[in-house]
């Protein structure tokens, strides 16, 4: 009896072990290590200047997978162009990075493989990388999305509304039924931003077109997309778009059930070749290339990415995507002129008035709103049916 | 219609579900309680879904996922019944192992694309009214899994071999009397539970959504322990029970689309709700409904 215990609890020991190596172990290039302890560094004066410059690599941290057909694959392609434009450089990747201090040591041990120049890629990666930058003043972050910057911290995002409008527009026009689907995870302001942005542009052209609005409280939950998207086509939505990071199930699903998708952050069209209308993409290659070079040639104190950069349509920073096999020309002409009068500043997708959806105006007539204040949006417009979940 | 949305959302979203819960049953009838069943669950889906990718044929798929939950379940049975340990630390100790093993090895399928099953509609049965879409519009698994639960109820409380499972679960000396190693039909109920649980994860994976991304199955492993027990042990309420876990996630969707707000943070929350209340009934329930030997789950014996 008392050798079974023993070798029941040295069993399971063993088993806690491989648990925890299991759990633990980095997908990604870098394996875990602590950060070096307290290396203070030389007079900040030159620090300034010399920030992002000489290093032997860069690094790139992802919260998902490199191939999700969503967010971290397009962060993942302007990796990719960083490796071709800057042979010499060593481009380091790490996947499913938890938006926790895990996050910290991954960019540490980056920082100790020679990297100047890091680019946090997720939402959640900011509070961590504004760690980090306190403790290497001469690391350059460049950190996608955020709100809140340092002195070697910048962050950058693109107008992506400006397209999901036109895409909103394409829906509008293609949809059979007025009835749209948006499934997105939770209620940050970018996300109610891009329901809005949609949702005005399907009504710039059908007046009574609606958006049904799910949150599934997940980012990239195959079981809850599935659930969401047999729900929404159930009740008579003929046009699903998403804010995901993930994006297959969605739109396969959505195929499968004769259901026209318009898609988000990379081209999914190869999965829907059916029913893909457009897409909003992120066109992140040229502007890393460009940032990289910034921070290498020790310009980035006073550059444009020194603060909130925010890239527009018309920096192709942002991109609407190609149009489907079954659009009509028709349908392709009318947004092409509606994205030219966008580019021209002649149309403006927000200007007002913009009510909310118990008809209350956010945007008085003849009022434009400024990016900072799109970026805070907590409401949803009219015409969006469901509401934010507190 | 909304009741026939709501009821067609409830056998989607619960037959995987319903399928780790069938299998939770067997498992439990014999006396051992596996927490582990999301482990298998997680096991399953990978499985299936990998060996979808590299055969193109989704049966083959669904097999596999079926052997990956009966392995994980292996490791659970072996430590509860030849090394005596306690059956709820083990169970726990697989599903975060099911959990971490999965997502490592699955790192390199989250991009693929399979040919997985698709809904099926059958001909004329489909076409009642009503009835037809909702009941007769599923993929093969779910077919095969409603058909599963008239098949235990028969094994279990028409055949010698139900007989054998539910003594081992209530007087195991019955069953040594009559010179049947009880440790052994546990042993076979736990594999059983966990090849059932694996397919679950399979319909997920090949069948419901085609994709693997790492702890997909969301606690669904653990609502199906805690199904279990609010079932009674029986196979017809098991089921009910799942497809108004799935019937849930379709309300929560339907009522979002009407324009009522259900916080979904809070749906995630009922799982692990519902898992706390089954514990909290089991303790405190000394009906004869439940297998006498289930009570041996917190003395922390359990072998033969």
């Amino acid at each position: 009896m008392k050798m079974k215990r023993r070798a029941s609890s040295v069993l399971l020991g063993a088993l806690a072990l491989i648990m925890l190596i299991t759990g633990c172990s980095q997908p990604g290039s870098n394996s875990a290590s602590s950060p070096s302890g307290g290396s203070s560094e030389t007079s900040s004066a030159s620090a300034d200047a010399s920030m992002g410059t000489g290093g032997s690599a860069v690094g790139f941290i992802f919260v998902g997978t490199k191939d999700d057909y969503g967010y971290n694959q397009a962060a993942y392609l302007g990796s990719v162009a960083v490796e071709e434009a800057y042979p010499d450089l060593k481009v380091l990747r790490a996947e499913n990075v938890p938006e926790t201090a895990e996050a910290e040591r991954v960019m540490e041990q980056m920082i100790k493989d020679g990297a100047k120049i890091i680019f946090p890629t997720s939402y959640g990666h900011l509070e961590p990388a504004l760690n980090v930058a306190k403790r290497h003043p001469d690391v350059v972050f460049f950190h996608q999305g955020g709100l809140k910057t340092a002195t070697n911290v910048g962050t950058y995002f693109g107008t992506i509304w400006e397209p999901v409008y036109l895409a909103g527009v394409a829906a509008g026009k293609m949809s059979k039924t007025g009835k749209l689907g948006y499934i997105v995870s939770v209620p940050i302001p970018q996300v109610l931003l891009n329901v809005n942005a949609f949702t005005l542009g399907a009504r710039s052209v059908n007046p009574d077109a609606t958006t049904s609005v799910v949150f599934t409280g997940s980012w990239c939950d195959p079981g809850q997309q599935a659930n969401a998207t047999n729900s929404l086509i159930d009740g008579g939505v003929d046009v699903l778009s998403l804010h995901q990071d993930c994006m297959k199930t969605v739109i396969e699903t959505a195929e499968r059930r004769g259901v026209m998708t318009v898609g988000y952050h990379a081209d999914a069209s190869s999965l829907a070749p059916n029913g893909w209308i457009t897409g909003s993409l992120w066109n992140w290659p040229e502007l890393f290339v460009e940032m990289v070079k910034t921070a290498q040639d020790g310009q980035f104190k006073g550059s444009k990415f020194d603060g909130k950069y925010r890239g527009t349509l018309a920096d192709n920073v942002v991109q609407l995507g190609s149009f489907g096999a079954n659009v009509p020309a028709d349908v392709v002409q009318y947004v092409e002129d509606q994205k030219k009068a966008l580019l021209e500043g002649t149309l403006l997708p927000f200007a007002g008035p913009v009510k909310d959806q118990s008809g209350g105006v956010r945007i008085a007539e003849g009022e434009t709103p400024a990016v900072e204040q799109l970026e805070g949006s907590d409401y949803l417009v009219e015409g969006v049916i469901g509401s934010i979940p507190k | 219609m909304i009741l026939a949305d709501i009821l067609t959302g409830a056998i989607r979203s619960g037959t995987s579900v319903m399928l780790a819960s069938q299998g939770e049953l067997v498992s439990e009838r014999a006396g051992v309680i596996n927490l582990g069943t999301e482990g298998s669950m997680l096991g399953g889906a990978l499985g299936g879904f990998a060996v979808t990718v590299w055969t193109g044929n989704p049966w083959l798929g669904a097999l596999a996922g079926g052997l990956c939950g009966l392995l994980i379940a292996s490791i659970h049975a072996f430590l509860v019944l030849s090394c005596g340990a306690n059956q709820l630390a083990t169970g726990l100790t697989i599903m975060f192992f099911g959990m971490g093993v999965t997502a490592f090895f699955g790192r390199g399928f989250v991009s693929e694309q399979i040919v997985g099953f698709n809904p099926v509609a059958l001909p004329f049965l489909s076409d009642i009214p009503f009835l037809g879409p909702v009941l007769f519009n599923h993929d093969p698994l779910t077919y095969l899994s409603i058909l599963l639960v008239p098949l235990l109820w028969f094994v279990i409380f028409r055949t010698r071999i139900g007989i054998m499972l539910r003594t081992a679960g209530e007087r195991e000396e019955v069953l040594f009397a009559s010179g049947i190693n009880p440790k052994l039909v546990r042993y076979l109920a736990v594999l059983a539970g966990g090849f059932l649980a694996g397919i679950g994860g399979a319909q997920l994976s090949i069948a419901y959504t085609h994709a693997w991304v790492e702890n997909m199955t969301a606690g669904r492993g653990v609502v199906a322990v805690a199904l279990v027990i609010f079932a009674s042990w029986k196979p017809a309420r098991a089921m009910l029970g799942a497809y108004l876990f799935g019937a849930a996630q379709a309300l929560q969707l339907t009522v979002q689309q009407q324009g009522y707000a259900i916080s979904p943070f809070f749906l995630f929350m009922v799982p692990y709700l519902l898992t706390l209340l089954a514990l909290l009934i089991v303790e405190r329930r000394k009906s004869s409904r439940t297998p006498e030997a289930l009570g041996k789950v917190f003395a922390g014996e359990g072998s033969g």
